[in-house]
């Protein structure tokens, strides 16, 4: 399709455990990325939520063709990203960029702001116009000061910084951005103000994002679709509207309850999970969320759900009598917006 | 266990009035707490919200007195419990408040367990110190204790080091040790910051349960307006070292009467909400050596005059009557939305 800028089919990245220094071999392997399907559509912001240890970043890098994957594919349109040569890469790379967590370690501290905004012209040659004139604009697009240029990263606030990291990903004009927690050290005050910049500079340049965070509210605001991620698979995929209002899989209905709204009038009783998240070096057979599910029955253990759209079933198959099923792809053999534990 | 005298009726469980915490640092001072005031009553949930930047921890640590000194000083000002001040007691005096009457649990579990030392042995360690246990006697206490936190199979558990435990239940552990000696007062300084939603859901939904068994009032330090609204009953707002608002927490959400709550409100996100949409503060938190002269707000705020806020500093006044405080000179106005 056309209109799918990034597709992402069946991607596994596994990373090797081992001991021993001099005969080091191979004791098991930790499953970050277990094979997750997806498409980037132009112009639109693809959400990817879940905890820590969910794959997420990894993910991201893998986008990002900063790893190889284990297998699978990631295609910039219709180009096989882990298929180029050298020089195709680093054509690619201008093309999709990313914004990192953390502005206080993503920027050089001995680099000036315009060193820094400036330096992928070094690299992929200069703009037109000339490199100085087009980190000012860069600057001023992100709502610096262009008369900054010259300060170092540390005369900076922390959502300044991000502001700087948004201004050298903008540097050689990407289609898609990849941002991996692009607020999540900022300030609530902060946060809203680069929340809002990355709208506007998406509306203005045309750019899609996959925004990659653990907060579900920032998600939310940001987001056209969201994937939810459980021990390095989609759990459940849809547009901003299905996932929150109406989510289907046990996961997701859990992350939602946990969510504390900011407003007293509405304390709710969340869904409190029991138990930790399993390892991801020996992940549950069948669906991986079932030993923390209460929907769980035998065929979870034994047949893994796919992520796929769910017809409703008859109302006596239902567990509550109800409607059962999932307009949006869920990977849960019991899918359902009803949680049934009320 | 200690001989406190009894307080008069009426007196809170603990009361900080005006306090004020300096750190001198070659050629600045900061200037992290500058007058802070607030009661907290028996079985009480007082939230204390802030920024980076807000004093709200330091402040914390001033009441539990575990301040460095150098380069902190608490410059003045007094912290109450139950009547007596604490702040001029010698050390060997607050050591017998610290632990047994207030304690406090941090973000970071990691950095505050003993890697070396197996955690049912650093819970056992609190009460042979403290209260003069046994050593065998402190250990049954401590799987006690474990297991009073949820944490399964405590028994074996107890001889594992803290490394072996999920941020989680490294949470869990350190709520152990605070509980260890009952205190009366616990202070919880972000304690589910750097942990998973689903897991911040277990932790407040075990301090809240722990408090309504053991009657502590509690003080929860946080940034996270979401975690605030779903269990305060009170909440003292700062910003830059001060109190700008207090209130009771459904008053507060509904009635904001600080144009910095009212930002914040406007700032944040909701997982509940389709299509909201954000309207951020203006600059940044201000730089704790230079806070700004009058309101240290009014870089920020849109309400802010030329008149009264580049130079008066607004004092926290009572504006509804019914004890909602604001420190601004336009609370009024504010209130009229």
């Amino acid at each position: 399709m056309a209109d799918e800028i990034l597709q992402v089919e069946n991607l596994v990245k596994h990373f090797p455990l081992t001991q021993g220094v001099v005969f080091k071999h191979q004791v098991g392997q930790v499953k970050a990325v277990d094979g997750v399907s997806f498409a980037l559509h132009r112009g639109e912001t693809l959400g990817l939520v879940g905890e820590s240890g969910c794959g997420k970043s990894t993910l991201a890098k893998l986008l990002m063709a900063l790893e190889r994957p284990t297998s699978g594919s990631v295609r910039f349109e219709d180009q096989d990203v882990f298929a180029l040569s050298r020089a195709e890469l680093r054509r690619l790379r201008r093309r999709v960029q990313m914004v990192l967590q953390d502005p206080y370690t993503s920027l050089n501290p001995r680099m000036t702001v315009g060193d820094i905004v400036g330096e992928p012209f070094a690299i992929h040659g200069d703009p037109e116009g000339g490199r100085r004139r087009r980190v000012r604009e860069l600057l001023e697009v992100v709502g610096l000061d262009p008369d900054h240029v010259n300060r170092y990263p540390h005369q900076f606030s922390g959502g300044q910084r991000q502001r700087i990291g948004i201004a050298r990903a903008l540097a050689l004009r990407p289609d898609v951005i990849v941002c991996d927690e692009p607020v999540s050290a900022l300030d609530v005050s902060v946060q809203a103000q680069v929340m809002n910049l990355l709208a506007d500079l998406q509306k203005e340049f045309g750019l899609s994002y996959v925004f990659i965070a653990h907060d579900l509210a920032v998600v939310r605001h940001i987001s056209d679709r969201v994937a939810v991620m459980y021990l390095g698979k989609i759990v459940e995929i849809g547009d901003e509207e299905q996932i929150y209002d109406h989510p289907t899989h046990p996961y997701t209905q859990a992350l939602l309850s946990a969510v504390p709204v900011p407003d007293p009038t509405r304390r709710g009783t969340p869904i409190v999970l029991e138990g930790d998240v399993p390892s991801p070096t020996n992940p549950p057979s069948g669906c991986r969320f079932r030993t923390r599910c209460w929907k769980a029955q035998d065929v979870c253990a034994t047949e893994e759900p796919l992520l796929q759209v769910r017809a409703a079933r008859g109302p006596d198959d239902g567990a509550d009598g109800g409607v059962t099923g999932s307009s949006h792809p869920s990977a849960c053999h019991f899918a359902d917006e009803k949680t049934a534990r009320d | 266990m200690t001989n406190t005298p009894d307080p008069a009726p009426g007196t809170p469980l603990l009361q900080v009035e005006d306090l004020r915490v300096e750190f001198r640092m070659r050629g600045s001072t900061v200037n992290a707490v500058n007058g802070l005031s607030y009661t907290l009553a028996e079985g009480e949930t007082l939230a204390i919200l802030g920024e980076s930047g807000s004093g709200k921890s330091v402040s914390a640590q001033a009441v539990m007195g575990i301040l460095d000194t150098p380069p902190a000083y608490v410059t003045g000002g007094a912290v109450r419990f139950r009547g007596t001040e604490l702040l001029g007691l010698p050390e060997k005096k607050r050591r017998i408040y610290r632990g047994a009457h207030i304690a406090m649990i941090f973000q970071d579990a990691l950095s505050a367990l003993n890697p070396v030392h197996r955690v049912g042995d650093q819970i056992a360690e609190m009460l042979i110190v403290h209260k003069g246990m046994s050593r065998g006697d402190a250990r049954k206490r401590a799987v006690e204790l474990m297991d009073r936190v949820r944490i399964p199979s405590a028994a074996s558990r107890a001889s594992d080091y803290p490394h072996q435990f999920s941020g989680g239940m490294r949470q869990r552990v350190m709520i152990a040790m605070a509980l260890a000696l009952e205190p009366d007062v616990l202070i919880a300084d972000e304690p589910t910051t750097a942990l998973d939603v689903t897991v911040q859901a277990q932790i407040m939904k075990l301090l809240s349960d722990l408090q309504d068994e053991m009657a502590m009032g509690l003080i929860l330090i946080t940034h996270d307006l979401g975690v605030v609204a779903d269990v305060a009953d009170r909440i003292v707002v700062m910003y830059a070292g001060r109190v700008v608002e207090q209130a009771e927490v459904k008053e507060l959400y509904a009635r904001p009467a600080h144009p910095y709550t009212e930002g914040l409100l406007a700032s944040v996100p909701r997982v509940d909400v389709r299509d909201r949409a954000l309207t951020p503060i203006k600059g940044a938190p201000p730089n704790l050596a230079a806070i700004p002269a009058g309101c240290p707000f009014h870089p920020r705020c849109p309400r802010a005059r030329e008149e009264r806020c580049p130079d008066e500093v607004p004092a926290l006044r009572d504006v509804t009557g019914t004890g909602h405080g604001s420190a601004c000179h336009y609370a009024e106005e504010v209130l009229g939305g």
